[in-house]
């Protein structure tokens, strides 16, 4: 009976500091690993810096000099946003048609399908931008479909003409996300209650009126998010150019936002100059998303 | 005739979806045995590939663990700073991860550990993504349940491990499917930390051999390199498949 109070006192204890047990060593990895960081890369935005170290208080020198008068950065911008809005202006209706293809109640094998078109998600931009590499080479896959397709035709050199770099990266981008746009579409689309298609059908509505008035309210909370998601991730493009291109690839028309800070900070070894490139990345990403927020509340107001 | 049409379109449009798999899979497969013994000679592909299998697991199980435990935290208790650590985690969550780079390498070349596995390993094993993901899959388990599970004598571990990750399996398999294929196929970080070539993973060692004009001449070797670096992936994918579809789905419905 004497061990009672003690135990009683153990669950106690227990349960006070379960909690903060149990977030120990996630705050301690956070703290370490994320916010300290953070903080430190805010801080050497304001510096000038040669490796680790080694650093000189310049102000917003950094910044004024990187929107102001550096041209490399702009052909980031211009690059990488130039690439996201193409890419997400052909993922989502590519994808959307794919999964309403999929939708289809007359299709067998719908799993089968499913994964032909969501495998390529699992393969690494790393792994991606190697393999692309040989299928855009003078003999690789496509070149030899479009001479088969064509006939005897000259081989297009992909990886050397600069105007062929986004359309290079957009291909083996879109191979890359697509299918996974599909699948979200794709659970939308399944989610919907097949009668009241039927019945649109008995009301006499067209194809296109069933699509604007029960398809496309179904999947707009996926649509929404698959755009945003896409925007941030497109504009945080780097390896996919980086390996196919080993660089920046021909008149630089391959250089990426994060290609240049990765460049900067670990080629040039400015982490100074490489932390307002990042910072000032996220104040892009914050104007690009909070303008997409507002035009889409207009588009769905607008239209309620 | 309309199925058929529909069957042949998807068909086509599969078969151009897995063109670059197929090509791959074809072009590793003329590789002769001198091919190998000749590109190979001194190329530790093997250690490379070890070194991905041991970062990723290592990260993946670590970051599983800690994420669902600070999730359960979240779920399940009331306690002093709650809702400022949650409005912390948003804000990093909302910011690019890229923009860490120059703040962590300072921090890793601080400590030492540039060349080492620690800074790959400790900074994977922290997802904010992952605790809000375990936190939202955990305010599902019953509050009687656990309850009622401490009235019986079971302590507080127990209640996460024994009580609360069984019943949230599914998110579990999601996220180490997530957590393994981010790590695997990740990159830049290694790539900049890592400076032995006997520690590559896979995806550096391979950016490397890529851009070497004898590999680029000889494309079969870096294509059975790539194959190998794909297929760990699709396995896992397998295995978890039911459990990661269903999570997808879920998330798509919620959100």
């Amino acid at each position: 009976m004497s061990t009672q109070p003690s135990r009683d006192r153990l669950w106690t204890w227990q349960r006070r500091w379960a909690p903060g047990i149990f977030l120990l060593p996630f705050l301690v990895l956070l703290a370490f690993f994320i916010l300290y960081p953070l903080t430190q890369s805010l801080i050497l935005s304001f510096y000038k810096t040669a490796g680790p170290g080694h650093r000189v208080f310049v102000g917003l020198e950094n910044f004024r000099y990187l929107i102001g008068s550096d041209l490399a950065f702009d052909l980031a911008v211009i690059n990488t946003t130039a690439f996201t809005a193409l890419c997400l202006a052909i993922e989502i209706p590519l994808a959307l048609g794919l999964a309403m293809l999929l939708n289809s109640r007359r299709l067998r094998w719908r799993g089968l399908f499913r994964f032909a078109f969501f495998a390529s998600y699992l393969v690494g931009q790393v792994y991606a931008a190697v393999l692309f590499f040989q299928i855009f080479s003078e003999h690789g896959l496509i070149n030899r479909g479009i001479g088969f397709v064509a006939g005897h035709s000259t081989p297009i050199p992909w990886l050397r003409n600069p105007n062929l770099v986004l359309p290079g990266i957009l291909i083996a981008a879109l191979w890359l996300t697509t299918g996974y746009a599909m699948i979200y579409l794709l659970a939308a689309l399944q989610a919907v209650d097949r009668e009241l298609y039927d019945a649109a059908e008995v009301d006499g509505a067209g194809r296109w009126e069933s699509f604007w008035h029960i398809t496309l309210p179904a999947i707009r909370p996926v649509l929404s998010y698959l755009i945003l998601v896409g925007t941030i991730l497109g504009f945080q493009l780097f390896e996919l150019p980086y390996v196919l291109f080993q660089g920046p690839g021909p008149n630089g028309r391959g250089l990426t936002i994060v290609m240049y800070l990765f460049l900067m900070g670990f080629g040039t070894g400015d982490l100074g100059y490489a932390s307002a490139i990042g910072w000032t990345l996220v104040i892009i990403l914050l104007i690009v998303s909070l303008a997409q927020w507002r035009i889409w509340k207009f588009a769905v107001g607008g239209e309620a | 005739m309309k199925t058929f049409a529909l069957h042949l379109l998807l068909i086509t449009l599969a078969t151009i979806f897995l063109a670059p798999i197929l090509w791959l899979i074809i072009t590793a497969c003329g590789a002769g045995s001198d091919d190998f013994s000749q590109l190979l000679h001194g190329q530790p592909i093997f250690r490379w590939l070890l070194n991905s299998i041991f970062l990723a697991s290592a990260q993946t199980v670590l970051v599983v663990i800690f994420s669902s435990m600070a999730g359960f935290a979240l779920a399940k208790y009331r306690f002093f700073g709650k809702r400022p650590l949650v409005l912390v985690m948003l804000v990093t969550m909302l910011l690019p991860p890229q923009v860490l780079l120059p703040g962590i390498y300072e921090l890793i070349f601080h400590l030492g550990w540039i060349n080492s596995y620690w800074a790959i390993v400790l900074p994977g094993a922290v997802s904010v993504f992952g605790a809000f993901l375990f936190r939202q899959a955990m305010l599902d388990v019953p509050d009687e349940l656990l309850q009622c599970a401490r009235l019986d004598g079971c302590g507080e571990l127990r209640l996460w491990w024994e009580i609360s990750l069984p019943l949230v399996r599914p998110m579990v398999a999601a996220f180490t499917l997530l957590s393994f294929l981010g790590a695997w196929n990740s990159f830049l970080w290694p790539q900049i930390v890592l400076q032995d070539e006997n520690k590559f993973p896979l995806t550096v060692a391979l950016n490397n051999l890529s851009g070497q004009s004898v590999y680029q001449q000889h494309p079969a070797v870096l294509m059975l390199a790539t194959l190998v670096g794909i297929l760990p992936v699709v396995v896992l994918f397998f295995a978890l498949q039911k459990d990661f579809i269903g999570s997808l789905k879920a998330g798509a419905i919620k959100g």
